[in-house]
């Protein structure tokens, strides 16, 4: 019995030993920006404190299952079974972790806020995220460049992420970096995330999102100096890079990106492409497109659906951001100005 | 919901034991009360999704357009009387008056029916009008949530209208009278929603 | 499309080979239980006592054997998928495309949650509840029989789908706009909403119907806070299942109207909102995980107070702390969802309001640790199993506090380390707790004892292989690995993926080892008859019935005054009394409604699936038909004489009094 017992306590603690070793290349226990850095510390701490108790815990299951077994001979109770003593501390002890745990909680939770920029003397780069099936599509609207599967930016350089989604919900995750947020239609949520040094990191989807789900992969790449961030830029707009160059990003080659199969035996995975050149709120574009009956209009034409159209659709021209649509877009935080700006360029698109 | 039990109550009266706790009839009318707190919940879904959604006009119509509160008024009103109504067949049928509980039932029906018309016409005059639940996601909602009650007080009356045979047929029975408890508790239960309903939906929509 | 037959067509056949074959071997499995029935005159037997009986024990019985049915296709699931990723690494497309393997991973979570542990669950409740509270039945005896046929119907449209169609592809929670028209359009997501639908309204009605026992029908005497420990944790567990079930009935009918009349409530134009699913989802989806881990508490309380041969140490505490955990259950949900984009204040709540759970929680553990302080343990299988518990379920408690964290959380959501950490808790304390209760009640329920070395061979086998199996996704997800991939090309993934595949056959072998104890405690059964009915020394009422129980439970309801009644009984030397004369007994008679009803609902929701409406329509109105026509059968139920009720008690006394 005790051989039996000792080789469920070994095997707990191999199994631990192992994890957090094996964690220590690459992942999440790896990081390589400061915000991961800073949600690793958070993932020692807090297991550490949980230790405190789930170690004595498992050691007293063991020790009294051995101590108070039959045949030994040892004090028996029936019928004891209340101590105000015992039960206040076994109130008391969790009670207490979970108070420390709470603040550092409420604390890290807040200092780890996905919306909140990071602080650096650097100006941030602002990249769009859109997540189309099966794929990563990045938007550089302030250099006029777009990339798919393939994100770059400089090391040591914060970077302001918009993220938004063609259809299903994705979750963008770089997990060396740090945080995840969701991919949604409609809707934008924003990341700031930093690299402390150069380097390729893996980037995922981390919300199923269907058949082509598992090859939805890209690359963030660090580059050494933003000076070689600068000359990647050009090479892009120069179209010199030796990688597919689809022209410009415009609502015609956005939605020829989009199209995909939806049940599918193999998908394959999306190769690295690159956009020399940007139609101007081609993301906020795309996000409102499913907002008020602009999506019913442009997503349902030719399809089973046409015919259910709304009769006395709203007038265009009355748009204003008053009935805007805020439920949906609480977390987009949306730049006015750009929407209102985008929103007149709607007007025009859809005119036309 | 009519209960699944038996006919205890004459089978009380046939001498079972003391200690056997055979209170069906109080256990049938607790355990429909226990139903109806999940309809409850099940009614609170679906508010939470309005509120969250009636703002999702897609550019379309919103409650200030398609409400009408004179009609709704009316409606609201018949269902509010058939409660009353309801009251005194319950009274007749405790006072084992059959004539009165039937008669009273029969009142309590034809409101509850007229309750249901109205809102079919309401419904058939929106979508006739291109404001079906199709065209938003407030429509989706608005319709889900008056129409979840409206299914459920044509349940309500389905089961009333069963009643009145059973009362017809067999009497005032113990197993009737349960079951008319039931149904009172389910009837005034459709009419608290309706009163969040008439509230949250149009009231407010309407301002 | 056509009128007679919806959507149905030649397409929906089955092609490939894996499924063809799986569907050959049930067909001849059935083939050869229709054959062994029938030889042996079995069919008069399992329609007359079983199918149609409105016994709570005979349900009981039935449940388990649906759990263990279920555990068969849910489990072959797991290790599909543990071998596709084990071979599927380094871009190896390994043997199971997409369209297959997000089938299997959606199957997997559905059937182990709600057809494996929840009718395990209420299986081992309906046979052990209305015993511990001194009932002759539960309050809606009928009610209970249609539950049953109602989460059969749910099991049966899953199954329906490995043959017709497909099931969903969207992972269980199938969130929109992933399980929308526009991304599902087959018959998938439909095989879900229908198969939940249906077999949760049968949970919830279970839920109603135990909350009137527990609150109604206890015996004479005992006051709520005299009530055993498992039906305490069960009450609470009916109490959030009658407050989560009417969410999911809701949620599931709004995905059902966007898919089949074009509403807007998920989907992404029309002002849908996806996010909404995923609120209404979880708000059922948190409690339902307490519904199925208290229950199993309150089986390890009784476990170890029984084989310690002491009260429970801090009854009043356990209460206490299962309503405070059942309550809480309540106002975390948002933990699933920490990286929609809420704002760091609501995260925060949330996140704190999940790691307050901990502290009741803890207190359980220590309460069972001081109830085996000075006791006298005796290390049965049911006792493994607890102890097994102990360890495994403090871990995966762990690292449940650990996701709660949100810092922790956002790079931690959806990766292995979770799917760790909810196996970790589910089969640690859930299956771990239904396990144990099937050992515990497995005489009083069926006369005869359990073979105890394949008892032991199987705990060992899931201890071990559950470590083995989910240790290394806790790795894996600290080392980046997110879930529901279905192919991998990271080397350093490899090992982790072949020691989890490892894990995954030790535990085979363990379920292998609990069929085959089955199968020679079957065999072996005269040989190990349970003639007292107290094998265990138990403390509560339903060791006081013999083994299994008389059909009636209790002839004279015992009256009660404290905890451990079947003890004060056995100390007091009122257990076993010979009486003079018994009162008739008034029993309920069994029903075919049950069985019809769950017959036609089944056929309604296959109809709604396919869109056959007129069957849609046939099924749905008969149902409610034979349900009115039930409400006025005046032939449901009888009385028990007094002379077969003391013919039945002087056996079970006497074999008492010999063993």
């Amino acid at each position: 019995m005790i051989l039996l017992l000792t080789r469920i306590l070994s095997k707990v603690a191999l199994a631990l030993m192992v994890g957090l070793l094996a964690g220590c290349q690459g992942g999440v226990l790896d990081p390589k920006g400061q915000v991961g850095i800073e949600e690793k510390q958070l993932i020692i701490v807090a297991t550490l404190l949980m230790l405190l108790v789930v170690i004595p815990v498992i050691f007293m299951t063991l020790y009294f299952a051995w101590k108070y077994r039959e045949g030994r001979d040892e004090i028996y109770e029936p019928k004891w079974s209340h101590s105000t003593k015992i039960e206040t501390i076994v109130w008391a002890i969790p009670v207490v972790i979970i108070i420390i745990l709470g603040v550092i909680t409420w604390k890290s939770t807040h200092a780890l806020d996905p919306y909140k920029p990071l602080k650096s003397d650097k100006d941030h780069i602002n990249v769009q995220v859109v997540s189309m099936n099966w794929k990563w599509l990045f938007i550089y609207p302030d250099l006029g460049i777009a990339t798919v599967n393939e994100l770059r930016f400089p090391a040591n350089v914060p970077v302001a992420f918009q993220i938004s989604s063609e259809g299903t919900m994705n979750s963008f995750f770089i997990p060396q970096l740090g945080s995840q947020i969701y991919s949604m239609a409609g809707m934008v949520t924003k990341l700031h995330l930093i690299a402390n040094e150069p380097g390729t990191f893996d980037g995922i989807s981390s919300n199923y999102s269907g058949a082509g789900f598992s090859g939805m992969k890209f690359k963030a790449i660090a580059t050494p100096t933003e000076a070689d961030f600068d000359a990647w830029v050009e090479g892009v707009k120069a179209g010199t890079h030796d990688v597919i160059n689809n022209g410009v990003l415009d609502q015609a080659s956005y939605e020829k990106l989009a199209e995909h199969e939806l049940d599918a035996h193999h998908v394959e995975p999306t190769p690295v492409q690159y956009y020399n050149s940007i139609a101007s709120s081609i993301f906020m574009d795309n996000v409102m497109k499913f907002m008020k009956d602009h999506g019913k209009v442009e997503l349902l034409k030719g399809t089973a659906f046409d015919s259910k159209m709304i009769h006395g659709s709203s007038n265009h021209g009355e748009m204003n951001h008053g009935e805007m649509n805020h439920g949906e877009m609480n977390h987009g935080e949306m730049n006015h100005n750009e929407s209102h700006h985008s929103s007149h360029d709607m007007h025009t698109e859809a005119e036309k | 919901m009519s209960t699944t039990h038996m006919n205890t109550h004459d089978a009380h009266e046939a001498g079972a034991h003391h200690d056997e706790h055979h209170d069906t009839g109080g256990n049938t009318v607790f355990g429909f009360w226990l139903y109806l707190m999940t309809d409850c919940l099940l009614f609170a879904s679906v508010f939470a999704t309005y509120a969250v959604l009636f703002m999702n006009t897609a550019g379309g119509v919103s409650g200030k357009d398609i409400f009408e509160l004179d009609f709704v008024l009316a409606e609201t009103a018949a269902l509010l009387v058939s409660s009353i109504t309801y009251g005194f067949a319950l009274i007749c049928a405790f006072r084992k008056n059959k004539k009165g509980t039937l008669s009273w039932l029969a009142v309590t029906f034809l409101l509850g029916a007229i309750f249901i018309a109205m809102e079919i016409y309401e419904f058939h005059h929106l979508i006739v009008n291109g404001h079906g639940p199709q065209a938003s996601a407030f429509l989706s909602a608005f319709f889900t949530l008056v129409g979840t009650h409206g299914l459920h007080v044509t349940a309500g009356l389905i089961w009333m209208f069963i009643m009145m045979i059973e009362v017809t047929k067999t009497g005032l029975t113990g197993r009737a009278v349960t079951r008319l408890s039931c149904l009172s508790l389910f009837w005034h239960f459709l009419d608290v929603v309706w009163i969040c309903v008439f509230t949250v939906v149009y009231l407010m929509g309407a301002i | 499309m056509s009128a007679l037959l919806g959507k149905l067509s030649w397409d929906a056949l089955p092609y490939d080979p894996i499924v063809i074959g799986t569907l050959c071997v049930v067909a001849v499995a059935g083939c050869v239980l229709a054959f062994l029935l029938i030889k042996h005159k079995l069919l008069g037997v399992l329609w007359n006592d079983w199918l149609t009986s409105v016994d709570h024990k005979k349900l009981g019985i039935m449940y388990i054997v649906l759990a263990f049915v279920m555990l068969i296709r849910g489990f072959a699931d797991a290790i599909m998928m543990r071998l596709q990723l084990a071979l599927a690494t380094n871009g190896d497309p390994g043997y199971l495309p997409p369209s297959h393997y997000d089938q299997i991973f959606t199957a997997h979570g559905v059937i182990m949650i709600i057809f494996m542990a929840m009718p395990f669950m209420i299986g081992l409740m309906n046979i052990v509840v209305p015993l511990q509270i001194g009932a002759r039945d539960v309050a809606f005896p009928f009610l209970n029989n249609l539950s049953f046929w109602l989460a059969v119907s749910g099991a049966v449209l899953v199954n329906i789908s490995l043959g017709l169609g497909e099931f969903a592809k969207t992972g269980w929670v199938a969130y929109p706009p992933l399980a929308g028209l526009e991304y599902s359009p087959g018959v998938g997501v439909d095989y879900y909403i229908w198969a939940l639908q249906i077999s949760g309204i049968g949970t919830t009605l279970t839920a109603v119907n135990f909350l009137a026992t527990v609150f109604k029908m206890r015996t004479p005497g005992m006051k709520l806070m005299d009530m055993p420990i498992f039906t305490w944790t069960c009450t609470w567990a009916n109490i959030l299942i009658a407050a989560s079930f009417p969410i999911l009935t809701a949620v599931l009918a709004m995905l059902t109207l966007d898919r089949y009349l074009d509403f807007h409530f998920f989907t992404n134009d029309g002002g849908g909102n996806s996010m909404m699913y995923i609120n209404l989802f979880w708000a059922w989806g948190h409690p339902e995980v307490y519904i199925l881990v208290l229950p199993a508490f309150g089986i390890f309380s009784e476990i170890v107070s029984t084989f310690t041969g002491k009260r429970l140490f801090g009854y009043k505490s356990m209460v206490w702390a299962t309503a405070s955990i059942s309550i809480l259950g309540f106002i975390v949900w948002l933990h699933h969802f920490f990286t929609m984009g809420s704002s760091a204040n609501v995260n925060a709540f949330f996140g704190v309001m999940t790691m307050i759970i901990a502290v009741p929680t803890g207190v359980k553990l220590f309460n069972w640790l001081f109830t085996m302080y000075r006791g006298r343990l005796r290390v049965t299988v049911p006792v493994l199993w607890t102890l097994g518990f102990m360890v495994t379920f403090s871990i995966g408690g762990m690292t449940g506090v650990l996701l709660a964290v949100p810092g922790a959380d956002y790079v931690l959501h959806n990766s292995l380390f979770l799917i760790a950490h909810f196996h970790n808790t589910i089969i640690g304390g859930a299956v771990f707790g239904y396990l144990a209760g099937f050992a515990f009640w497995f005489p009083k329920a069926m006369g005869f004892h359990l073979n105890v070395k394949l008892g032991k061979a199987a705990f060992w086998c899931w201890l071990v292989g559950f470590f083995l199996a989910f240790m290394p996704l806790y790795v894996l997800g600290f080392l980046g690995m997110t879930r529901r991939l279905n192919h991998t090309d990271n080397p350093d993934w490899n090992i982790w993926l072949y020691i989890a595949l490892v894990g995954a056959f030790v535990i085979l072998a363990g379920i292998i080892c609990q069929f085959l104890q089955l199968f020679v405690s079957f065999r072996d059964r005269n040989k190990n008859l349970d003639t007292t009915g107290d094998p265990w020394n138990g403390h509560t009422l339903e060791w006081s019935t013999a083994s299994p129980p008389q059909y009636y439970n209790f002839a004279e309801l015992p009256v009660v005054s404290d905890i451990d009644a079947f003890t004060d009984m056995k100390e007091k030397g009122t257990a076993y009394v010979r009486k003079e004369s018994y009162a008739p007994i008034h029993m309920p008679k069994n029903t075919k409604s049950g069985v019809v009803i769950g017959a036609l609902i089944t056929a309604f929701g296959f109809a709604m699936i396919w869109h056959i409406w007129w069957l849609a329509i046939v099924g749905l109105a008969g149902a409610i038909v034979t349900f009115i026509a039930r409400a006025y059968t005046s032939d449901v139920d009888y009385y028990v004489q007094p002379d077969e009720i003391a013919q039945i008690e002087n056996e079970h006394l006497d074999n008492v009094a010999k063993g």
